[in-house]
């Protein structure tokens, strides 16, 4: 014995040892139930981040646009005088033209939203639809003028580039590698870019990019931010202004504060994106329901286990309490049992979780070589597992522990 | 102790009386013998002066502290250090060797292990004349051998009172008269009281005095001066 070593810790730890076979199915009970949880949770957000990402290095967290136009009904005199009661007497409405235009005082709406502490960027924009035409051939086009420096840290158009390159100066425009395939264009090419309001330019290609969509490859292009604006009849004015913050899941709080702040509708992409946001919200009450039930499983494992060595223990157990060890004593033996239980087991199970992830990590690629779903072994997720499992280890220890504690020595000696 | 009685089922149809007001002392020193027919109280005589149960009415007094009135810590502690038990199947806990089992009723009252603990324990494997075993598992001993080191066990806190229900009662007769010498000897030498239930007679007229129990009460007294 171990001098540094408590009482309650050699009793523990002897009896885990004295049941080997009892030790080793629980254990592995529990590192099955500990893997299963770091495996699914991995795999998981794996497949949620992938999922996100996606979805987000294409659009902004959150976009401000200018407020539709709507139309008022006509409102007359009253017909009795009573002031305060309006009679409406035309109340057919036509829905208005939503005309392309500005966002009011953007400047200062854009300084505002900079300043708020949840918001990474900020990016001005004006976009709209335009018409290309390359010789004969023409297509319907959706035109975005962008300030490069803030855009591209939305949208990390550089990164899909996959002929020339990402400038955007005056003269430059980016297109999609649809649109450059259908029109028989390549980076260094003219092309000229006709709006509805009749405004028209010559671009040179800058670079063709690579979306990740064939509708999105088709349809956009990329100008400065001012090309834009004079291309789109908005001189100085911006049609929406995109914005990301530090928490994605926050993004709808955000674009509250923002509506409250500034008064311009905000929409986060949880709003734009509503289906696809409950079913990553499913997915996750669905993880936290696995991961509860598994615990559960372990739980009651651990505490039938203890159940039965406390019957088993039983006369020991009222010999040590005769000999003048107290009840907190013995309840801290069978708290420990459960807790190195939980402990073990969890570690096993962390191992056996991060043996399956690599090894899934290694089968499950797609054509082009690459994992299907991006995982990363992240020591918080195990941390989350180990003390998940420690805490089932006590709890479930605790009952066995309080019925080993509160046995009656002279019965337990008598059996 | 005075006036002991002990009831069960206090306050129903089954209520019984086990021990009918007890009047007993019993000297520092002393090695008492407690006979009687099975059920006569014996046991429960024993379990309530080893602080194992509560009477139902009078005094208990150890070491001069009265004990009636103090609370389960109290007790547990007062039997820690007061009190050594030998039952009469050993109860030794499986899992250690024999030495550990000798310091465990040390190891529980300290904490931790030490060096003095060791020696003591050591040094009862010694007088129980089992110092080549000091590292076999209690389930490797002959009924004998366990019941020795359950006595050492029981001296290891140095009692001032060992009680001893049935200690050879399911051993052959060289290792009944073996644990019953070492006891005798350990009572001699250490001077501390012992209160041993036994059946055979022969082993009781080699205590101090006998007393007999029939339907819980003391009915015979008699004393053997030691030698």
């Amino acid at each position: 014995m171990k001098s540094w070593v408590p009482f309650e810790w050699i009793i523990a730890a002897r009896f885990l040892r004295e049941g080997r076979l009892q030790t080793l199915f629980i254990t592995g009970g529990v590192a099955i139930g500990v893997a299963v949880i770091v495996f699914m949770s991995a795999l998981l957000a794996g497949m949620q981040g992938n999922f996100i990402r996606r979805v987000l290095t294409a659009q902004p967290h959150i976009q401000l646009l200018p407020p539709k136009e709507v139309v008022r009904a006509l409102r007359g005199h009253n017909y009795d005088g009573d002031e305060g009661k309006n009679v409406v007497e035309s109340a057919e409405l036509q829905p208005p033209l939503q005309r392309l235009k500005s966002i009011d005082q953007w400047q200062a709406v854009v300084a505002q939203i900079r300043s708020m502490d949840q918001v990474l960027v900020v990016s001005p924009a004006a976009g709209g639809s335009a018409l290309v035409l390359r010789g004969s051939t023409s297509r319907a086009i959706t035109l975005n003028g962008v300030e490069p420096d803030t855009y591209f840290r939305i949208v990390a158009l550089p990164s899909k580039v996959v002929h020339g390159s990402a400038r955007l100066n005056a003269g430059d425009i980016i297109i999609g590698m649809e649109l450059a395939s259908d029109l028989g264009l390549d980076s260094g090419d003219k092309l000229r870019v006709t709006t509805a309001a009749g405004a028209s330019n010559i671009l040179t290609i800058s670079g063709i990019v690579d979306l990740g969509n064939k509708g999105a490859n088709q349809r956009s292009t990329f100008v400065a931010l001012h090309t834009a604006q004079s291309l789109l009849g908005l001189p100085g004015g911006v049609s929406n202004i995109d914005v990301t913050v530090r928490d994605v899941y926050a993004a709808e709080v955000v674009a509250r504060e923002i509506t409250e702040k500034t008064g311009v509708q905000a929409d986060s992409w949880i709003a734009a994106n509503a289906q696809f946001f409950s079913a990553i919200q499913a997915q996750m009450t669905a993880n936290t329901a696995i991961r509860f039930f598994v615990g559960l499983s372990v739980a009651f494992g651990i505490a039938s286990v203890l159940f039965v060595s406390v019957v088993q223990k039983s006369k020991e157990i009222g010999i040590l309490r005769a000999m003048g060890i107290s009840r907190g004593q013995i309840m801290r033996v069978f708290l420990l049992q459960g807790g190195l239980l939980g402990l073990l087991g969890s570690i096993a199970g962390s191992s056996i979780g991060a043996a399956a992830l690599i090894l899934w990590h290694r089968i499950a690629v797609g054509p082009d070589g690459l994992p299907l779903v991006p995982i990363t072994l992240e020591v918080p997720l195990f941390a989350a597992a180990l003390a998940l499992a420690l805490l089932a280890g006590l709890v479930a220890a605790s009952a066995p522990a309080m019925r080993a504690a509160r046995l009656d020595p002279l019965v337990a000696i008598r059996g | 102790m005075e006036g002991l009685c002990k009831s069960f089922n206090i306050a129903t149809p089954l209520e019984t009386e086990i021990l009918h007001s007890i009047d007993l002392t019993l000297p520092r020193g002393e090695f008492c013998a407690v006979m009687g027919p099975s059920g006569s109280g014996k046991s429960t005589l024993l379990h309530i002066v080893g602080l194992l149960d509560r009477p139902t009415q009078g005094r208990l007094a150890i070491g001069g502290q009265e004990t009636t009135e103090l609370d389960e810590a109290a007790l547990t502690h007062l039997r820690a250090h007061e009190i050594g038990f030998v039952f009469q199947y050993h109860h030794l806990l499986s899992a250690f060797s024999a030495v550990e089992n000798i310091m465990m009723p040390m190891l529980g009252d300290a904490g931790f292990a030490s060096d003095a603990m060791l020696a003591r324990a050591e040094s009862l494997l010694g007088i129980m004349g089992l110092a080549h075993r000091r590292d076999s598992l209690a389930t490797n001993l002959s009924g004998g051998e366990q019941q020795r080191i359950a006595v050492a066990r029981a001296l290891a806190m140095k009692p001032s009172l060992l009680l001893a229900d049935e200690p050879t009662g399911n051993l052959d007769t060289k290792s009944a008269d073996t644990v019953f010498s070492l006891i005798r000897e350990v009572n001699r030498s250490q001077g501390m009281a012992v209160l041993f239930v036994t059946h055979n007679p022969a082993l009781a007229r080699r205590c101090d005095r006998i007393i007999e129990v029939i339907d819980g009460r003391i009915v015979q007294a008699q004393n053997f001066p030691s030698l």
